[in-house]
């Protein structure tokens, strides 16, 4: 029988190298979001806590660790990256699978920061942004999510038929920042 | 002219570049300006209206004379002020406004012809006759009158724009605020020293100030080494801050590498930033303004400052002979540095009788300059003392009226500056920026040592406001001499003062617009066109206002300034727009089937941001249609594939999900079944239609909304809108799908059976109903089925992760193709929906309601939803309103536009004899007719009837049978087939 061949977000796009910046492909077991329902906050969290190891982060932060890492993406909203989400998650929360409609990318290197300052509108600085740190907002016209990831990496997620253009735009970014150094 | 052992200069590097075609030489650290006045170039422009000869006027970014076109071909850049461009090895230099050459410019006629040429002169001139403004006289001015220009070529150079955030902005690196700097470093405060310069250092790098006993250069050296090694520092020179914004942001643009002769390929030109910062500390100096004596707008006449910073810091003298003409006593230090570098000065003249003045050099007090002579260049000047006049020759005159604080920043969210009498200039209101502090000579404190400890005073406050304690930082040991001056704002003679020397304004000008009752000092800007520059006055706002107070008989804050508006410094639109260009304009969004899509040549057409095939040619056909065409018998005979992806979808889930859905949609959605999919159609609160899609119900509290491509966004947002604001209460929780499936119809007579080789479970007629949906898989791949139709054909939808989405593409053209049949297009899509009736957002265009599309009846009378209310109101219940029809032409012509409005047949086609307006046309090759749906007042009562469509553009009248909207298979028997 013939079968499907399945392609990533980014196929074909990365890896990326600039100067000591590289932007990479994350591919996550699994992403789902999870959206609690009136009154579940807390149940989900504990749910996600017994089978995942991370609690429901709250707005603008992230839980968890490199291969499983729960992130907020907007109010009432949480993206769980890398596990399968539990089963039994889904009596509290609304679950919907969103592995595949995202690409997820790693921004990695001294003069990671440099490079979002000229793509998005908002304070990344270290002392700001902290590892554990996620917002929603703009890659150039793009919406993103970024979360601090390391002192100078940042995972960045945009909907996967911008892979081109996000790609597009953080290589010119991080060869421009590579050319003053 | 160099003088040995003076300037910041590297002498160990020579650069050499050209000016107007000839080939010069300078040292690394020169600007053009110091190059050029080291090479005895003094003639470097001509002014913009009299063309007359001008030159090198400042040291800064407030030049007005010294314009450049710098580069050549494409990314040539004009109006490029000589005084701040860096010179690098083949930087190319023209001079702009002169035909034939700059020394020998035609258009100078001009400047004989001064009296004609005054204030108000356009106005008064070129009125009659009306029609000659456009065509004749305006033309020629623009071309007779003029800057520099762009190449008119594609532009290759690329800008970009940057975000910075930081507690404290210093803005200026002069001695305050370096100090300022300092002390919000050592506190610990993160900090953004913006200096506009090349090199940080501000008056302490052109003066000859010590401080605690070393040179200013030495000093600054020190400060910055020091910041440099700081984390919480960042040090940006070549960046000029050019606006004061909302919320402590600040424009700020930062040369990059236009100062390079080998930029970094990657590299931009430039940067344009905004800083957000919590505190700002404006410390950006001050300007000396010129004074306005008969004929002082020579080259070789230039400002007290500008004459000492070209000695001091580029080791150049701008002449042999050089005189001094002050009215205060900043200006006897030119003198006195010209007299130590040896230089011959041939006078000091000081306009105070009882002026303090001692020097090895002839000195004249209360004594004025009268006259100037020298055609390209200054070669004598007339001086009037108490006991008659007297020339001397010259070839450099600095003169100094004053200085004038560069608080520009803090007018800029439209505060107004305050008079100072006892220098003689505005200073800076306090608070007309919140969390803008200003000091030192901005702030109207000349002496070094007042900068210093006024920078350090508002470093405090700024750290204050923070919360952070300041360090105790001893202050160096300055000068602190007296800044005394008397005002003198035009000298009486013979001759043109010239107050605005970029937009050529005088004294005379601003008396004019006076007596002519251009009194306000905004009404005698826009008259005279003082200030409207590039250089927006920097050097002749004060000045002007002066000599209008005057001729007005009041008193300098009596008559007021005008507003400074950013940006500073002249910014580049590339700047401003950087990232902007071409595809950069607006983000690509790629269906998973694109690239199998290009692959067979198929043009794509934008919807929104996504990217869809038009149609998909075969070798032989050569138009459009024909492919469209084909397409659409293809569906119809056989079995098509479209890729459908970027309709949205979005998943509903939760106990509320149903009674949502029915306060969202018109119709029922709680009744619907677990594996059916219902039409819904949308409106807006004020009950137009917003949209409409087939909504699933995939659970009990589990439903998939799909809605158009359009409004895949504005539909997401109404249903957050819906929910947060009308009924919170409701347990549902929403989340975009669109991107994580890939879903392709599959349509026409073969669909089953093509899916069927597919799906590991085969489906019926019985199973799968029309309307079914649910999960099924297909070569071993999780995947939803849905069997609808957006083509009136037996039809369905299949969804896989997106992961999958090329690779099914791929799969089912193959296996479609195998059966006659094969992709199409948004061309063949189109005629499908219409030859059915089926609406698209060019019907629902926002004017529209569910009666006007005949969709009434689908308002369920059992509930409530949103629009419901405003739908109901007799405006929009009339049946006199246009409403949908299809229209087929039955005359000679057969032609169909959309855009054409339709009229009674014997009504003449005018407005007021409208009867509605045609929407949507296609040729139908299934029955061998054009087809359109129009907008038809009282349509539906009127089928039939003949309309007579006409389109006054392209000259149609077509006549047209008026008829039900659904053209084919009314009773959609194709569909459940």
């Amino acid at each position: 029988m013939a079968e499907l061949i399945a392609k990533t977000p980014a196929e074909g796009l990365l890896p990326v190298t600039a100067g000591t910046m590289t932007l990479t492909e994350i591919l996550p077991a699994c992403v789902t979001s999870v959206a609690p329902f009136k009154g579940q906050e807390k149940a989900a969290s504990a749910a996600l806590k017994a089978a995942c190891g991370m609690t429901m982060p709250g707005p603008n932060r992230a839980t968890g660790k490199d291969g499983a890492r729960a992130v907020w993406m907007g109010q009432g909203q949480v993206f769980v990256l890398g596990p399968d989400a539990p089963a039994d998650l889904s009596q509290y929360a609304a679950l919907t699978d969103q592995s595949d409609g995202w690409v997820v990318m790693r921004l990695h290197g001294t003069g990671a920061e440099d490079v979002l300052a000229r793509l998005a509108p908002i304070d990344l600085r270290a002392t700001v942004f902290k590892r554990g740190h996620t917002a929603r907002t703009t890659l150039l016209h793009m919406m993103m999510s970024v979360t601090r990831s390391g002192a100078n990496s940042f995972d960045i997620m945009v909907m996967r038929s911008f892979a081109v253009t996000a790609v597009h735009d953080l290589t010119i970014a991080m060869k421009s920042v590579a050319a003053r150094e | 002219m160099r003088v040995e052992g003076k300037g910041l200069i590297n002498r160990d590097t020579r650069v050499g570049f050209s000016f107007d075609g000839q080939r010069y030489t300078g040292f690394e650290g020169d600007t053009i300006a110091s190059a050029l006045l080291a090479n005895d170039v003094r003639l470097t422009g001509r002014s913009f209206k009299y063309h007359r000869p001008r030159g090198i006027l400042t040291a800064g970014s407030e030049e007005p004379n010294a314009l450049m076109t710098v580069g050549e071909g494409p990314s040539q850049s004009p109006n490029t002020r000589a005084t701040t461009q860096d010179i690098f090895e083949g930087l190319v230099a023209r001079s702009q406004n002169n035909w034939p050459s700059l020394k020998t410019d035609i258009l100078s006629v001009n400047d004989a012809f001064t009296n004609f040429l005054s204030a108000g002169f356009y106005y008064k001139t070129f009125m009659w006759p009306r029609s000659f403004w456009e065509k004749v006289y305006e033309p020629f001015i623009r071309r007779a009158a003029g800057l520099g220009a762009l190449s008119g070529k594609h532009d290759d150079d690329r800008c970009e724009k940057a975000f910075a955030f930081c507690d404290i902005l210093v803005i200026g690196s002069g001695p305050s605020g370096l100090i300022a700097a300092l002390a919000a470093a050592r506190a610990g405060a993160d900090v953004i020293l913006a200096e506009e310069d090349s090199r940080f250092g501000g008056r302490l790098l052109t003066e000859t100030y010590t401080l605690d006993e070393k040179p200013g250069h030495i000093w600054v050296d020190e400060v910055i080494a020091e910041l440099e090694a700081m984390d919480n520092v960042r040090l940006m020179h070549r960046t000029a801050v050019t606006g004061a914004y909302d919320q402590g942001t600040y424009g700020a643009l930062e040369q990059v590498s236009n100062h390079l002769a080998a930029p970094h390929a990657d590299a931009p030109l430039e940067c344009f930033w905004r800083i957000v910062a919590k505190q700002a500390v404006l410390c950006a100096g001050a300007i000396e303004r010129p004074i306005a004596f008969p004929m002082n707008d020579r080259p070789g006449i230039m400002t007290a400052s500008a004459v000492r910073a070209y000695l001091n810091r580029w080791g150049v003298v701008p002449g042999r002979e050089v005189a001094v003409f002050g009215n205060n006593d900043d200006a006897h230090r030119t003198a006195h540095d010209l007299a130590a570098a040896g230089v011959k000065v041939a006078a000091l003249i000081d306009s105070r009788p009882d002026a303090d003045v001692s020097g090895d050099f002839p000195v004249y007090t209360g004594a004025e300059v009268v006259d100037t002579k020298g055609r390209l260049g200054l070669s004598e000047v007339q001086i009037r003392t108490a006991s008659g006049t007297e020339t001397l020759k010259t070839d450099c005159l600095a003169m100094s009226g004053g200085w004038n604080p560069t608080l520009h920043l803090t007018c800029h969210m439209n505060g107004r500056p305050i008079w100072n009498d006892s220098i003689a200039a505005f200073v800076p209101t306090p608070n007309m920026v919140p969390g803008l502090d200003v000091a030192g000579a901005a702030a109207g404190v000349f002496s070094t040592k007042g900068a210093l400890k006024s920078g350090l005073f508002r470093a405090k406050k700024a750290l204050d406001a923070l919360g952070i304690k300041t360090p105790s930082i001893p202050l160096p040991k300055a000068e602190d001499a007296a800044y005394n001056i008397t005002p003198l704002w035009q000298v009486a003679g013979k001759g043109r003062a010239w107050l605005d020397f970029q937009n050529d304004v005088t004294t005379k000008d601003v008396k004019q617009a006076a007596a002519e009752n251009f009194a306000s000092v905004e009404h005698m800007k826009r008259y005279t066109t003082q200030g409207m520059a590039t250089d927006q006055g920097k050097n002749s706002n004060v000045g002007a206002l002066a000599v209008l107070a005057d001729a007005t008989g009041r008193a300098i804050p009596e008559t007021g300034t005008t507003t400074f508006r950013p940006p500073f410094t002249p910014v580049s639109i590339a700047a401003m727009g950087a990232g902007g260009r071409g595809k950069g304009f607006a983000p690509e969004r790629f269906m998973t089937s694109h690239a199998a899509t290009v692959e067979r040549a198929a043009p794509m057409i934008e919807a929104g941001l996504w990217y869809r095939p038009s149609y998909f040619p075969r070798p032989c056909e050569t138009t459009w249609r024909q492919s469209c065409d084909r397409e659409v018998e293809m569906v119809r005979e056989s079995v098509g594939i479209a890729d459908v992806s970027t309709l949205g979808k979005i998943d509903i889930q939760g106990p509320d999900a149903a009674a949502f859905l029915d306060f969202v949609y018109t119709n029922t959605f709680s009744t619907l079944k677990v594996g059916r999919t219902r039409y819904g159609l949308m409106l807006r609160e004020d009950g137009y239609v917003m949209d409409d899609g087939t909504t699933a119900r995939l659970g009990e509290h589990h439903y998939l909304m799909t809605t158009t491509t359009a409004a895949a966004g504005p539909v997401m947002r109404h249903l957050e809108y819906v929910h947060q604001c009308l009924c919170l209460d409701m347990n549902v929780r929403f989340i975009s799908v669109t991107e994580q499936w890939a879903q392709f119809a599959v349509a026409g007579p073969k669909s089953r059976k093509l899916l069927n080789t597919i799906l590991d479970a085969p489906i019926e007629n019985e199973s799968w109903p029309f309307m079914a949906c649910g999960p099924v898989t297909l070569l071993g791949v999780d995947a939803r089925l849905f069997r609808i139709s957006f083509s009136g054909e037996h039809a369905y939808e299949i969804a896989v992760p997106a992961r999958y989405g090329d690779a099914l593409f791929r799969d089912l053209l193959a296996r479609a193709e195998a059966l006659g049949g094969g992709a199409y297009g948004m061309e063949a899509l189109n005629v499908l929906r219409i030859e059915k009736g089926f609406i698209t957002h060019a019907e629902i265009h926002g004017r529209v309601t569910a009666f006007d599309i005949g969709m009434e009846r689908m308002v369920s009378a059992k509930k409530d939803c949103i629009g419901k209310p405003a739908a109901a109101r007799p405006g929009l219940v009339d049946p006199e309103r246009e409403r949908l029809v299809g229209i087929k032409p039955i005359g000679e012509v057969k032609q169909l536009v959309a855009g054409a409005h339709l009229f009674n047949p014997n009504d003449e086609a005018v407005r007021v004899n409208d009867q509605g307006y045609v929407i949507s046309v296609c040729y139908s090759p299934t029955l061998d007719s054009n087809l359109g749906l129009a907008f038809l007042k009282n349509g539906p009562a009127r089928h039939g009837e003949t309309i007579m469509m006409v389109d006054h553009l392209r000259r149609l009248e077509v006549q047209c049978e008026v008829c039900h909207p659904v053209f084919l298979d009314k009773e959609g028997e194709k569909t459940r087939g």
